[in-house]
């Protein structure tokens, strides 16, 4: 134990760095922060580190070429020592990383921190947060499979909507004129390279700015931000009140840092690595491509905008988002910190997250997509099939065949794209069951010129039967003549 | 060298800011010589001539009437290191004889692959649900046009498409 500390006091002659960083660990900061509110900035920090490390060792194995990318990742899932672990701990490392950010975020938000003085810091972190989000999208193409492949080109096809650069965005995008081996080096790059450093540099920023603006105080309501007054009253409650960060707050701090990392260590021990999923052939077109966990909520809100929006939204959208994240701090700079006294910041809180909660839910499930195999791998319920007629029979068969259960559920299996068509002789009467087939609408294709008569007629009669024992089916007030079986 | 050396001769003012001019003029023409040539690299994909060339598919006999089938190429831009990405599918429909559709397999929505479905004669789309008529026309479902169709030509009894670039809303093949 002597001997170590005399090697540090050996270094510390020469170097200096522990009493240069002895000022900045134990600056003063108000005891209301040493809490466990306070924690998640540090926790994303970690996680950060966690994912240069793991990062670093992934990139020893990993080859960024398009022709080998899938096995060198192969080879981390089976072939090299722990390497599953270390694919896992990355993978899980980029979700905790993206959702305790948002967490910080929020609290930030919440709290009223980013108001006078510090609007850097929160400009600093909105910035932060785009180049973990690019981190995300970038991570997730390097997984160099079938998900990445399609990914990108959903990437190309939502650039190729900004009016006029759209071409020449997918060029840049790409790397060229369709993904193939320069996007992979590309997106290497980028994932490696050019945003951990822009990363690294934005966490230099931003912790100079706390260092330099204090941690903001608790807010307490009716106590508002004046820029005449603020900076005075928080250095005379750090100087009557503070504690220093080291170690009265960093301990709360340390706790969380810890508790992140097994966490996510946990997740990869016991749910490993994710994918590679299919084989990245383009030819191989018998998938449905789907994005990683922090995509999800836009990979609904594609399929539920209405189509007519969807461009506007698509291009305009991030723009009004990310501009208004960085207006926010100079559009309401002082006033009230509280949440209790910001009733609407903690609706428009609770509206957002309740709206991405819900659409990355929907992106779960996904009942928008048709079940591609409902036709072939979901056979008709045996109730819906016992003792009808031939013609009724004929018509479950054109039911299957025609591949209606992928976008029609019965007895629960099938697509849930259009409606479920248990019951749906209650609903709609022949006629109208005739019209729908032939003509389609709503989401539906229209069956016309891919049906022939003999078709309609034994399909209309099986759905005829879809209905409960003790439910009529649907007739034509007309009288019953037009609705007969 | 004597580390005093600007301090026991000093160097007249005019001569320091002409040293300390031409150093920013020095610098400042290094970082042109640098920046160009790294703008250009970068944005050279953007000075692109077009990359649509035509594309061999194979003898026409391949291609049975009426029938729609998945047919492979090579990308005409592709290079050694692309692997299986290189290869690029599409659906030919031979409607009779010479005349043929050729789609590409992006949705026109988000540019997911469709599939094609011979009994019901429609082209799904896995991912948000678009679907197509066989004559490559939206039956429903997000996408705000059609399938997009390669221009095709026969020749010497060959099926040749005009590709190479990936179809997007702004860029249809």
């Amino acid at each position: 134990m002597r001997f170590v500390s005399a090697i540090a006091e050996w270094l510390e002659e020469r170097t200096g760095i522990g009493a240069a960083l002895a000022p900045i660990l134990g600056h003063a900061v108000p005891r209301s922060t040493a809490s466990f509110w306070y924690v998640f900035g540090s926790a994303t920090l970690i996680l950060f580190v966690l994912q240069i490390a793991t990062g670093i060792c992934l990139a020893l194995v990993y080859i960024p070429s398009a022709d080998q990318a899938y096995q060198s990742l192969l080879y981390l899932n089976h072939g090299a020592h722990l390497g599953w672990f270390l694919r896992a701990v990355h993978f899980w490392g980029s979700n905790a990383m993206v959702l305790v950010l948002v967490v910080h975020m929020l609290q930030v938000f919440l709290f009223g921190a980013y108001k006078y003085p510090r609007e850097l810091t929160w400009v600093c972190g909105v910035f932060l947060l785009l180049c973990t989000l690019g981190m995300a999208f970038t991570g997730q193409v390097l997984r160099w499979d079938q998900d990445a492949y399609w990914g990108l080109g959903i990437g190309a096809s939502i650039a190729a909507r900004a009016p006029g650069i759209g071409p020449g965005l997918v060029y840049v995008l790409l790397g060229g004129p369709i993904i193939g081996g320069r996007t992979l080096s590309r997106f290497f790059t980028i994932h490696v390279f050019v945003v951990p450093a822009l990363l690294i540099a934005l966490i230099g920023i931003h912790l100079w700015l706390v260092l330099r603006l204090g941690v903001n105080e608790w807010p307490m309501p009716g106590r508002v931000v004046d820029r005449a007054t603020y900076r005075k009253r928080y250095e005379e409650e750090v100087h009557r009140d503070g504690v220093p960060f080291f170690p009265v707050a960093a301990r709360k701090d340390m706790i969380a840092m810890a508790v992140v990392v097994l966490g996510v260590l946990a997740c990869a021990a016991l749910f490993g690595p994710h994918g590679p999923r299919g084989f990245p052939d383009p030819t191989l077109i018998d998938t449905a491509p789907r994005p990683d966990f922090f995509f999800l909520w836009l990979f609904a809100l594609f399929a539920l905008l209405p189509p007519w929006t969807e461009t506007f939204i698509l291009l305009v959208g991030p723009v009004v988002a990310i501009g208004f994240l960085l207006a926010l701090p100079f559009l309401s700079g002082t006033g009230e910190k509280s949440w209790l006294r910001r009733p609407g910041s903690v609706l428009a809180v609770v509206v957002i997250l309740l709206t991405i909660g819900t659409l990355t839910s929907l992106g779960t499930t996904s009942p928008w997509s048709p079940v591609m195999d409902g036709w072939s791998a979901k056979p008709v319920p045996i109730a819906y099939v016992e003792g009808r007629s031939p013609l009724e029979l004929q018509g479950a068969l054109v039911l299957q065949l025609k591949q209606c259960r992928n976008c029609h559920s019965l007895g629960g299996e099938g697509g849930l794209r259009g409606p479920a068509l248990d019951g749906v002789a209650t609903r709609l009467t022949r006629d109208q069951l005739i019209r729908q087939v032939l003509q389609g609408g709503g989401n539906m294709p229209a069956y016309g010129k891919n049906l022939n008569p003999a078709e309609v007629t034994a399909l209309v009669a099986f759905m005829q039967t879809l209905h409960p024992a003790d439910e009529p089916i649907a007739r034509t007030a007309t009288g019953p003549a037009l609705g007969t079986r | 060298m004597c580390p005093n050396h600007e301090l026991t001769t000093p160097a007249s003012p005019s001569r320091r800011s002409f040293l300390f001019r031409l150093a920013l003029a020095l610098n400042a023409l290094a970082v042109v010589l640098m920046g160009v040539p790294i703008l250009g690299y970068l944005l050279g994909p953007l000075s692109r001539r077009s990359a649509q060339t035509w594309i061999d598919l194979g003898p026409v006999g391949s291609f049975p009437e009426r029938e729609t089938r998945l047919a492979v190429y090579e990308n005409p831009y592709r290079v050694v290191w692309d692997g299986a990405t290189a290869k690029i599918a599409c659906w030919v429909r031979r409607l009779e004889g010479d005349r043929f559709q050729v789609f590409a397999v992006n949705c026109a929505h988000l540019g997911c692959p469709v599939r094609w479905f011979p009994q019901s004669r429609l082209f799904m789309c896995p991912c948000h649900g678009g679907v197509y008529y066989e004559d490559g026309s939206r039956a429903s479902g997000p996408p705000p046009r059609g399938l997009f169709e390669y221009e095709c030509a026969v020749r010497d009894g060959r099926l040749h498409v005009r590709g190479g670039e990936i179809p997007t809303l702004s860029e249809p093949v």
